[in-house]
């Protein structure tokens, strides 16, 4: 891990659960107890209807893949290795961005709507990004 | 609210455009300035409203001579000089000033003094976005594209025919960067870039800039150049990260600004002769078509694979080559303005006979902001 040169998150006192949750295992969302929206990124108040009552909960982890690109132009950090960059939506409805992993790095094994579950991939001892595998089932 | 009108009465390009290596950003900026300023027969002792983006308009009214009563520095990616039009017309009918000044440059190829790119690791993007890869425009602007195709119906030859069609406008213009004829199959056959886009369905990296003035329509008609009246404006914005747009087939603020404009200046689809959409990316176009009410959901690509946007056809759109094949120095907007400009003053290059009303519709960030003008060279 210590050659980890990828750009990595800074978490802040609004996102540190998030990030705890990642290192961790866990995938934490939040939700508004009042309206029961869950939303993501994390905030301390919801933005569907601005009440600061909102809790912190475990997503199940399961996902369906949005939409994704697959870069092919070589990057430093990155490699020259093509790779997706996804936006997953997650089963409680917020979407985030990741990357789809354990899978080929092609149009063919990267189909829309295809179920995915989270994995964890640790860059630091403080940092786990929290990417999308394709489902098991 | 429909307030006094407010007209374009200089506009101006960078004199050089493309690879502009002996000229700093600033002076790119001056440049501009200075050739919108012989246009309209004015000074900068004239002018006392300035705006740019990216750059600060404090540094752009310094450089020129200029002590503004009216400063506007929204800064929201390429659209922001579509909201400056917008926030000047304004400006200029609240009596805050009377002549303005907007500016865009970058040294987008040359880099010589530009901004140096970073994104902090604790901002929402540095944390939920950068990550995973996504820093520039070909890996963020084009994640929803995939999307859209499955669900409307687009096949990649429908992406590849916007560059071929803007092509054959850019083969009009002098000035364009690329101008020889492309075929669909050129495009799907260049270098792949970000699946699905291949180099030929992105924007050029150039260097440029350009300049507007704008002034009360009483005001315009002692000017030297034919004025183009503005007759409507739209903006709005969505989110930041791309990853967060509502619905990756449709833009929230593309919407949002398009129907404003069109409330405001108080026409139908019918009535617009000549359209400029952002197009960084060759599915913008689409959005824009469809986000603007000028196709059905679904029917941007079939409308101009028919041929309604090229010339000849019924609704000419990025008559100057577009982003694709005209120029792209990071903020685009200045030069869709520019372009309908002078597609009313009727001195564009392709020019479409008889336009009377023209429309430039901005993006900023990746469907992050939106601006939109309708412009008519009949005053209301």
């Amino acid at each position: 891990m210590a050659d980890y040169n990828r750009p990595l998150p800074a978490p802040t006192p609004e996102t540190q659960h998030f990030w705890d949750g990642c290192r961790e295992g866990e995938l934490r969302l939040q939700r508004c107890t009042s309206c029961k929206e869950s939303y993501f990124p994390p905030r301390p108040f919801c933005p569907a209807c601005g009440s600061r009552d909102v809790e912190i909960y475990k997503a199940s982890g399961k996902a369906t893949l949005y939409s994704y690109v697959i870069n092919h132009r070589p990057r430093p950090d990155f490699g020259d290795t093509p790779h997706s960059i996804a936006v997953v939506t997650l089963a409680e409805g917020p979407r985030m961005m990741t990357n789809i992993v354990d899978c080929p790095q092609t149009p063919e094994a990267l189909e829309l709507d295809m179920a995915l579950e989270v994995t964890f991939e640790k860059a630091n001892d403080e940092i786990s990004l929290p990417k999308f595998k394709p489902s098991k089932g | 609210m429909k307030q006094k009108t407010v007209a374009v009465v200089g506009a101006a390009e960078t004199t050089e455009m493309g690879k502009i290596p002996n000229m700093s950003q600033i002076m790119l900026h001056a440049d501009a300035a200075l050739n919108a300023m012989k246009d309209a027969g004015l000074t900068a002792k004239d002018i006392d409203g300035v705006a740019t983006a990216g750059d600060s308009p404090v540094e752009v009214a310094h450089y020129l001579g200029i002590t503004p009563t009216w400063v506007d520095g929204t800064s929201v990616g390429g659209c922001s000089f579509m909201l400056h039009v917008r926030h000047a017309a304004a400006a200029i009918n609240e009596g805050l000033c009377n002549t303005v000044l907007i500016t865009h440059a970058e040294s987008g190829r040359s880099r010589v003094g530009a901004r140096r790119f970073s994104r902090d690791p604790a901002s929402q993007m540095g944390q939920f976005e950068v990550p995973y890869g996504v820093t520039t425009p070909p890996t963020m602007f084009t994640i929803p594209v995939l999307r859209y195709m499955k669900d409307v119906g687009v096949t990649e030859e429908g992406l590849a025919q916007v560059a071929v069609v803007q092509r054959e406008w850019a083969a009009k213009n002098p000035r364009a960067s690329f101008r020889d004829p492309i075929t669909v199959d050129d495009v799907l056959n260049s270098k792949m870039i970000a699946w699905p886009f291949r180099l030929l369905m992105c924007c050029l990296v150039t260097d440029g800039g350009g300049a507007l003035i704008l002034t009360s329509a009483e005001r315009a008609k002692d000017f030297p150049q034919k004025p183009v009246y503005i007759l409507g404006t739209g903006e709005s914005c969505e989110t930041p990260m791309i990853s967060q747009m509502e619905d990756f087939t449709t833009s929230k603020a593309f919407r949002v600004s398009g129907k404003k404009a069109f409330e405001e200046a108080g026409i139908k689809h019918s009535d617009v002769d000549h359209l400029m959409i952002y197009d960084a990316f060759a599915h913008l176009p689409l959005y824009g078509l469809e986000d603007l009410g000028f196709c059905e959901r679904g029917e941007a690509a079939a409308f101009i694979r028919e041929g309604h946007t090229r010339p000849g056809g019924k609704l000419p759109l990025n008559t100057n080559g577009g982003g694709l094949s005209y120029m792209h120095s990071g903020m685009y907007g200045m030069y869709a303005l520019q372009e309908s400009v002078r597609q009313m003053r009727g001195i564009a290059p392709a020019q479409v006979p008889g336009a009377k009303i023209s429309i430039a519709h901005g993006v900023g960030g990746m469907f992050a902001a939106s601006g939109t003008i309708v412009f008519s060279n009949e005053a209301p």
